[in-house]
């Protein structure tokens, strides 16, 4: 069952160093692998290691406090070398120095996948850590296992700038996207967005699944427009949403009976010097994966994602176990300009027509560096974050009830339905330089704490 | 450019906290960011920005004003040369006109931008910019022979007590300028209104001459009151007619707009519902015999086109849904029309219209918001 959904809101931007689709050859698995809780929001770490245990693939390196069998595991085999915890013995990351053999931990696989319930589906999932990676709407934090969703959502595009391409990604994976998709259906009925290149693709793949197909500017990919326009999370529902490539990661599971973290990364920024994909394992340190290539190491910001959504990093950092890019942009922290809010600026992108990027066509790629160009001012411009919000939800209105912290309001105008990812283009646009995905966690955090 | 850099960086110590300046931080703060863009970088959320920022909008309103500043200063020259019988050449005019301007806006951006300033650095945060366009609007919307200290009252007023106390640029109910124009309207209405404040009546500088006490000049639409006006279409087109300084002349407003809704920073929506509203309510009073101007006389005269441009789209205090606009502007021009053909004391609308409509604002906006709230509302229902 296809069926065609026609977005118009949004923004498609692109930047310098877009990765062109070839794969560098892969890196051996060497070095430090950091596994950093903060990339599986909501769940409360309680580390099951200590340094010098000696771990395969798949053991388990965190439990979950408040629902332990909820685990995650190790990407790679090798000995855990610290526990590193932060401020108020906040634990930051479980690293391990990897042995380079990814030795696997043998994970009991029914000959017949197609005939397992959705409990032995869910408890698979659960064992071999990749449970983690699933994400619950609302509140936008890893799901809990013990609640029943009324679907699971997969968006197998992004639209956001120098994103991973998935459609690349796929290739050679196509039984394991297929047998990913036939274990999420165990669980819950999985609905499956596509942008409209992918279609005749995925629709040949997965002759049987519900296939949506987007098409439309940024965020048209991103999996909470999907809900939204397919089935608006109300007050008490939660669906479960779940990255493309983490579907691959289950579909290796059963394939194959082993955990196996790997991701084709796109490695892009304008300060990257020869763009590419890379085959990589989650938590590999970045410092391998940019090695030789960034056209210079100082005023550039590193970021685990893409410039919208990503998290800052450094060249210490680790891959985020939920980006499927790094991406390197200037950081812009040396240029001094001159009197810019008056200038042309020919050079810079912005939506406004009072510059020029209108211009110069939606193909021009473009070099943007990390200044905020502006000072943070109440929201003046009306109508702002409705533009770039492919929803039936008053942004303006949400982020103002926020900030007041009124909780009744939030619900009313719908945060059950988003996550901060789907501000991140109004972020951009706006004119007052809010933080806006800022905001929009912190009332899904209070929101939250109130249940 | 890397003085100005140097610069700011030798005199940071001076102004920050415990330095001797300490109480000028906001200024030196504001002209840092004036001259040079602030490199900081974004801590957390997007890592990229677009170009736009406040400073921008409002630079960009600032230059949409140019040409009715500019015109308005040509015509204050053209009233007081043809009033005191003079010749003059329009160079002579324009110069006249902006000797006669130019001191209201001074001491506007001063008065206003002093109280921005003082606020800015009481609550510790950036100046804003919003005072850039209000500051100019007023003395455009003031007869030319209001007193300076009467305009600095009135500005004092309206940014302390219609913007400041609700939070500052942004979080104002009314529109600022207009506010400061109603104070003046209602404490000082003798200079506001009547047929003696129009036309500038000294000679500046040596130019042009004084005219006697009992010069008096009637706008056209005090005239429309009562029962003869005298200026033809053209003369409103373009502009040459008595009234506040730049709302005379459509041609000069027009070319604003067509910035304003060309860089998309003025609703078009609001634009041209207030022109409908008021286009179509002049019309059905001409078909009663309510009014005896034609509807397109009462959209080319008095602040119809200066009002439906640059105040009713103030994005702050104007509807905030998109919806909300096409209503919100409507009414604006219905009300403008209503208050000239049925209030025989104010021959002019417009501010009280857009005044009032600011207060409905929210309201217009809270039933759109709420139709989104109950949909989602009947969706659990059901």
């Amino acid at each position: 069952m296809i069926k065609h959904i026609k977005l118009k809101k949004g923004l498609d931007l692109r930047l310098q160093g877009e990765a062109p689709q070839r794969i560098k050859e892969a890196l051996s698995p060497t070095g430090i692998f950091s596994v950093m809780p903060a990339d599986f929001y909501g769940f409360k770490p309680k580390p099951v290691v200590k340094p010098g245990d000696h771990v395969l693939v798949g053991s388990p390196l965190l439990i979950n406090k408040e629902v332990p069998s909820l685990q995650v595991t190790s990407p790679v085999s090798g000995t855990v070398s610290a526990v590193v915890r932060g401020e108020r013995r906040k634990l930051l990351s479980v690293d391990i120095e990897a042995d380079g053999h990814q030795q696997c931990k043998a994970f009991d696989i029914p000959s017949a996948p197609n005939a397992m319930t959705s409990d032995a589906v869910k408890s698979l999932l659960l064992e071999s850590g990749l449970f983690a990676f699933m994400r619950q709407r609302p509140y936008d934090i890893v799901a809990n296992p013990n609640d029943t969703p009324k679907g699971i959502f997969i968006s197998l595009f992004s639209k956001m700038p120098l994103a991973q391409d998935f459609a690349f990604t796929l290739k050679g994976e196509e039984r394991n996207l297929q047998a990913g998709i036939a274990a999420l259906s165990k669980i819950a009925t999985v609905t499956i967005g596509v942008s409209p290149e992918q279609e005749d693709c995925i629709a040949a793949l997965l002759p049987n699944a519900n296939i949506y197909v987007f098409s439309g500017p940024n965020p048209a990919g991103n999996v909470g427009v999907h809900i939204n326009h397919i089935a608006p999370v109300n007050k008490g529902e939660v669906v479960w949403t779940m990255g493309a490539e983490e579907v691959l990661f289950v579909g290796r599971l059963l394939t194959d009976g082993k955990v196996d973290m790997t991701r084709t990364i796109a490695i892009a920024g304008a300060e990257v010097k020869e763009p590419t994909y890379q085959k990589t394992v989650i938590g590999a340190p970045l410092a391998a994966l940019l090695e030789g290539n960034l056209q210079r190491t100082e005023h550039i910001r590193i970021i685990n994602g893409n410039p919208l959504v990503g998290t800052r990093t450094d060249i210490n950092g680790h891959l985020s176990a939920r980006a499927t890019e790094v991406t390197v942009i200037p950081e812009g922290d040396d240029k001094n300009e001159v009197l810019g809010w008056m200038m042309p600026r020919f050079k810079d992108f912005s939506t406004s027509r009072s510059y020029f990027s209108w211009l110069q066509g939606k193909r021009r790629q473009y070099n943007l560096d990390a200044r905020i160009k502006g000072g943070e001012r109440h929201i003046i411009m009306s109508g702002e974050y409705d533009r770039y919000l492919p929803m039936d939800i008053y942004g303006g209105y949400l982020i103002k009830a926020i900030l007041a912290g009124d909780l009744d309001r939030m619900e009313a105008l719908g945060i059950y339905e988003v996550a901060p990812e789907d501000f991140a283009v109004a972020e951009f646009a706006d004119s007052s330089k809010l933080e806006l995905q800022r905001i929009v966690r912190e009332g899904l955090d209070l929101l939250r704490k109130e249940e | 450019m890397n003085f100005i850099k140097k610069f700011f960086d030798k005199t940071r110590p001076a102004f920050s906290e415990g330095g001797k300046l300490h109480a000028l931080r906001s200024v030196y703060e504001g002209f840092e960011s004036f001259l040079l863009v602030p490199n900081t970088t974004s801590k957390s959320g997007v890592s990229i920005h677009d170009a736009i920022d406040s400073k921008r909008i409002m630079s960009i309103v600032v230059i949409a004003l140019m040409p009715a500043m500019l015109f308005g200063m040509y015509n204050i020259g053209y009233q007081h040369y043809t009033a005191a019988g003079l010749e003059g050449s329009l160079m002579e005019m324009f110069a006249y006109g902006l000797l006669a301007l130019l001191p209201k806006i001074v001491v506007s951006y001063a008065v206003g931008l002093g109280i921005e300033f003082v606020v800015a650095q009481y609550k510790h945060e950036e100046i804003q910019e919003g005072y850039l366009v209000t500051g100019l609007i007023v003395p455009l919307i003031l007869p030319i022979n209001c007193p300076l200290w009467m305009m600095a009252l009135a500005i004092a007023f309206a940014v302390i007590f219609a913007k400041e106390i609700f939070g500052g640029t942004g979080m104002n109910i009314f529109n600022v300028a207009l506010v400061a124009r109603a104070f003046l309207f209602f404490s000082y209405s003798g200079k506001m209104t009547g047929d003696e404040v129009w036309v500038a009546n000294e000679s500046i500088l040596g130019l042009g001459k004084d005219l006697p006490d009992t010069f008096t000049c009637a706008t056209p639409l005090a005239e429309v009151g009562s029962g003869q006006m005298s200026a033809s279409l053209n003369d409103m087109v373009v502009g040459l007619i008595p009234g506040s300084v730049g709302e005379t002349s459509v041609i000069a407003i027009a070319l604003g707009a067509v910035l304003l809704l060309w860089t998309g920073i003025a609703s078009w929506k609001t634009m041209v519902s207030v022109s409908v509203g008021g286009g179509l309510t002049a019309a059905l009073f001409r078909a009663t015999g309510s009014t005896p101007i034609e509807w397109y006389e009462h959209l080319a005269l008095g602040g119809f086109c200066f009002g439906a441009v640059f105040m009713a789209t103030d994005p702050v205090t104007s509807a905030r849904t998109e919806g909300g606009k096409y209503i919100y502007g409507f009414l604006i021009g219905v009300i403008a029309v209503l208050v000239r053909v049925f209030n025989p004391g104010y021959p002019e609308g417009m501010m009280l219209a857009i005044l009032f409509m600011n207060l409905f604002a929210p309201l217009i906006d809270y039933c759109f918001v709420q139709r989104n709230i109950n949909r989602r509302l009947k969706r659990v229902q059901r």
